[in-house]
């Protein structure tokens, strides 16, 4: 019956992927055909420009800025949550010294555990909502009703969070980290959970320390999951739009103040959108596209290590 | 197509939210529009007999289908206009439907062949016009204008409306859509506040700024903007720098001629709003504020003034206090205006058609001129708080709200000094650089001359693009 497994496995799978072929495959190559052209995204008339709209775009200082912006997220985004995540992961499980001889999270474990998940529940747009609360720009604003309380700023001249060209970028960066942690958190704790407790055990008998059984022990084995986090936020980095298009100030999808809260999806819409650019703005998503391709092949390459099996 | 003025309707945000929905919705649209028009609906169209009560010969018995967008207005207005269309028509069973989403309603209707007979095409889900006019799906108003007047027969419906209603409403050469709200736009105040502090409304922008002093001293921030969205400010530098250099100067804007902006009216409108900045006039945090959060602040005495649509008495319902008396001025007058102080900007939005297919266009039709007479504009204003293009129709006898109220007599005072940009709808990348811009000059982060260099670089940049 051999030669009856293929039409078998075919038939499972034509439908999934004509489906992937037709609903994400054929856009993108919609896209790209029309990032070749000067498309007002409201008429069936357009007309070839060639790369046209490929050489203004790397001549387009918005987009450069916007371009740094995302770079800027890049590099911080997943730092700093799978830091922040690790660690919390790691004094959840294994981090408390509790009792005799047991490998343990602190006391209180499961509760925080749930408590750091809370965020990943909230949808984005709660998010935004919510946020809008913490970086009101005068007295009513979580953050400045605590530092008017504290005395630590002029009633007069309250900091204005997102309309601040030096802080608008990491407010919202602050906002991504604070919802993301969680999820990585119980990401990497379960990776944690699966690893064997003879081994921080032996480790615990050797001497070796908190810092120690980190570093040796339970990142190395982590590494798969590490590596998984790092694409994601990654990718989480480059997109970034919602949160810009709803809280930072500007006209059309927020990108302010002047540019400094700009990253390129929000630069993306409103040229789609609202000036009526649609064919410079299809160009802007084939290299948003490539750039997130090439930036995952990069973060799986360079983190690839040795399996470590147990 | 420039002729909806959506930013007047609500908000900054509303319209930008409905920029993204019409973008999704209308490319599909497009193709399946055009793609049905041709092949023509077969339903009948039921008429009566035309006669001088019924000019577009409306059959007694024909049933009327209405589809209103429920959003900032609401939809009771439009059961008021419904009660009034029955009243005339005691036969004809009337169907009210409100939605939020008219393109998912109103696009399978059309393909089908079978549309009602009047849409509010308005909302996040608007089906845009012009695409509409091009696939031929709507009927020509023009008979509408051309029919006697509800309330003189002797008057034709073009000539009790507002100037502009019918340019605004013509796309592609025909007179398609009925935009039927109108907007006035200026400074508020709260007229309690105002009477408590023995305070009156500055005439001039010297009394302005002195009143500004004033209002300082008492403990009050004299004025307050939506900040995150910088399309309010730019309206009230717009505006007096028009009100300032004339209808020619704001011709010359929309035309994008780009040395408008090393002339006076450009340069002592710029100076005027930067010493609200440098004499920190301002409510603390304004320029980080959404529109509501500083217009609720503006509610609780928190700034005397704030700019703003005639919207904004029903955006802040809720949170008015009852006794806060909301009025409405003209920006006030620079030294050497060509406009006189009571000169404002206005405009028609709000856009209604009557499908080209519709079994009873007769009675959309109809349903227009019952909008169009004074009982319906006085339905309007009294269940929606705003203007509509009828012209006079809100005598003074009229119970409205105060805000609504001021308004009415603001647009009186102004007569035929009465202005409105274009530019606006037709150079969007000009108003966005202008906003940051504004933004930046709030902030108090550029001077007015670097606002100006900006603004110019940014109309030449406009006026390249879009040659």
């Amino acid at each position: 019956m051999r030669h009856r497994k293929y039409p078998f496995i075919v038939g499972f799978l034509i439908v999934p992927v004509a489906l992937y072929a037709l609903l994400v495959i054929w856009p993108y190559l919609q896209t790209f055909g029309y990032s070749l052209t000067d498309w007002s995204g409201e008429s069936t008339v357009m007309h070839f420009v060639g790369l046209r709209n490929y050489t203004a775009l790397f001549s387009d200082a918005v987009f450069r800025q916007a371009l740094l912006h995302n770079v800027l997220l890049l590099v911080f985004l997943p730092v700093i949550t799978i830091l922040l995540a690790l660690f919390f992961a790691f004094m959840l499980n294994v981090g408390g010294r509790a009792g005799t001889g047991g490998v343990q999270g602190v006391r209180g474990a499961a509760v925080y555990k749930v408590v750091f998940f809370f965020p990943q529940v909230l949808s984005i747009a709660i998010l935004a909502v919510l946020f809008e609360a913490v970086y009101r720009s005068d007295g009513g604003g979580l953050l400045n009703g605590v530092l008017l309380k504290l005395g630590l700023e002029d009633p007069q001249h309250p900091i204005e969070w997102l309309n601040d060209p030096g802080l608008v970028l990491w407010s919202i960066l602050a906002i991504l980290v604070w919802s993301g942690v969680g999820f990585y958190l119980v990401l990497f704790s379960a990776a944690m959970q699966s690893i064997p407790r003879e081994i921080y055990e032996a480790a615990l008998l050797d001497g070796a320390g908190r810092v120690q059984t980190f570093f040796r022990v339970t990142l190395p084995l982590l590494w798969d999951s590490v590596q998984t986090a790092w694409v994601y936020l990654a990718i989480a980095a480059m997109d970034a739009f919602a949160l810009v298009s709803t809280l930072t100030p500007g006209v059309a999808y927020g990108g302010g103040p002047d540019y400094h809260g700009e990253v390129m999806a929000t630069y993306l819409m409103r040229n789609f959108l609202y000036f009526g650019k649609s064919g410079y703005a299809c160009a802007m998503g084939v290299v948003i596209l490539f750039l997130t391709l090439i930036l995952s092949a990069i973060a799986l390459r360079v983190t690839r290590r040795e399996r470590i099996e147990f | 197509m420039g002729s909806t003025i959506e930013p007047n309707r609500l908000n900054r945000r509303d319209l930008i939210k409905r920029a993204t929905a019409i973008g999704i919705a209308a490319v599909p649209a497009s193709g399946l529009l055009s793609a049905c028009a041709a092949s023509g609906g077969g339903s009948k169209q039921e008429t009566g007999k035309k006669t001088a009560t019924n000019p577009f010969g409306v059959a007694d018995s024909a049933g009327l289908e209405v589809i209103i967008f429920k959003g900032g207005f609401g939809d009771d207005y439009a059961k008021r206009f419904e009660q009034l269309y029955s009243k005339q028509y005691p036969s004809a069973k009337v169907t009210h439907t409100p939605t939020q989403n008219i393109t998912g309603l109103l696009q399978p209707r059309l393909n089908g062949g079978n549309p009602p007979d009047v849409v509010d095409d308005s909302g996040n889900a608007q089906i845009k016009l012009d695409v509409l006019q091009k696939a031929g799906q709507l009927t020509d108003l023009t008979p509408l204008l051309d029919a006697p007047s509800i309330d003189d027969p002797g008057k034709k419906v073009r000539d009790t409306l507002q100037p502009g209603t019918v340019e605004l409403g013509t796309i592609g050469g025909t007179f398609c859509t009925l935009q039927y709200v109108y907007t006035v736009f200026g400074l508020w105040y709260s007229g309690k506040l105002f009477r408590q502090h023995g305070w009156s409304a500055p005439r001039t922008w010297a009394d302005f700024m002195s009143l500004s002093a004033e209002i300082k001293k008492a403990g009050i921030a004299p004025f307050a903007h939506q900040g995150k969205y910088p399309y309010y400010i730019n309206v009230a530098i717009m505006d007096l720098a028009i009100k300032n250099g004339g209808p020619d100067f704001m011709n010359r804007v929309d035309k994008l001629d780009d040395t408008v902006w090393d002339e006076a009216p450009a340069k002592n409108a710029i100076e005027a709003v930067y010493q609200i900045v440098s004499n920190n006039y301002l409510l603390p945090g304004t320029n980080g504020m959404t529109h509501i959060e500083s217009q609720t602040a503006w509610n609780q005495y928190r700034a005397a003034f704030v700019p703003c649509g005639a919207w904004l008495e029903n955006e802040q319902l809720k949170s008015t206090p009852s006794d806060f008396e909301m009025t409405f001025m003209p920006m006030p007058s620079l030294p050497g205006d060509k406009l006189p102080f009571e000169a404002i900007r206005g405009g028609a939005n709000e856009p209604y058609i009557v499908p080209a297919k519709a079994k009873n266009a007769a009675g959309g039709m109809e349903f227009m001129r019952i909008m169009l007479s004074k009982a319906g504009a006085v339905a309007f204003a009294q269940t929606a708080n705003s203007l509509t293009v009828v012209k006079d129709a809100i005598g003074p006898e009229v119970q409205l709200r105060p805000g609504t109220k001021s308004t009415v007599t603001a647009l009186k005072a102004a007569g035929g000094n009465v202005f409105n940009p274009t530019y606006l709808y037709t150079a969007s990348q000009l108003d966005v650089d202008m906003g940051n811009a504004s933004s930046e000059l709030m902030a108090n982060r550029i001077q007015p001359a670097e606002w100006l260099k900006r603004v110019k670089t940014a109309t030449q940049k406009a006026k390249k693009n879009g040659s």
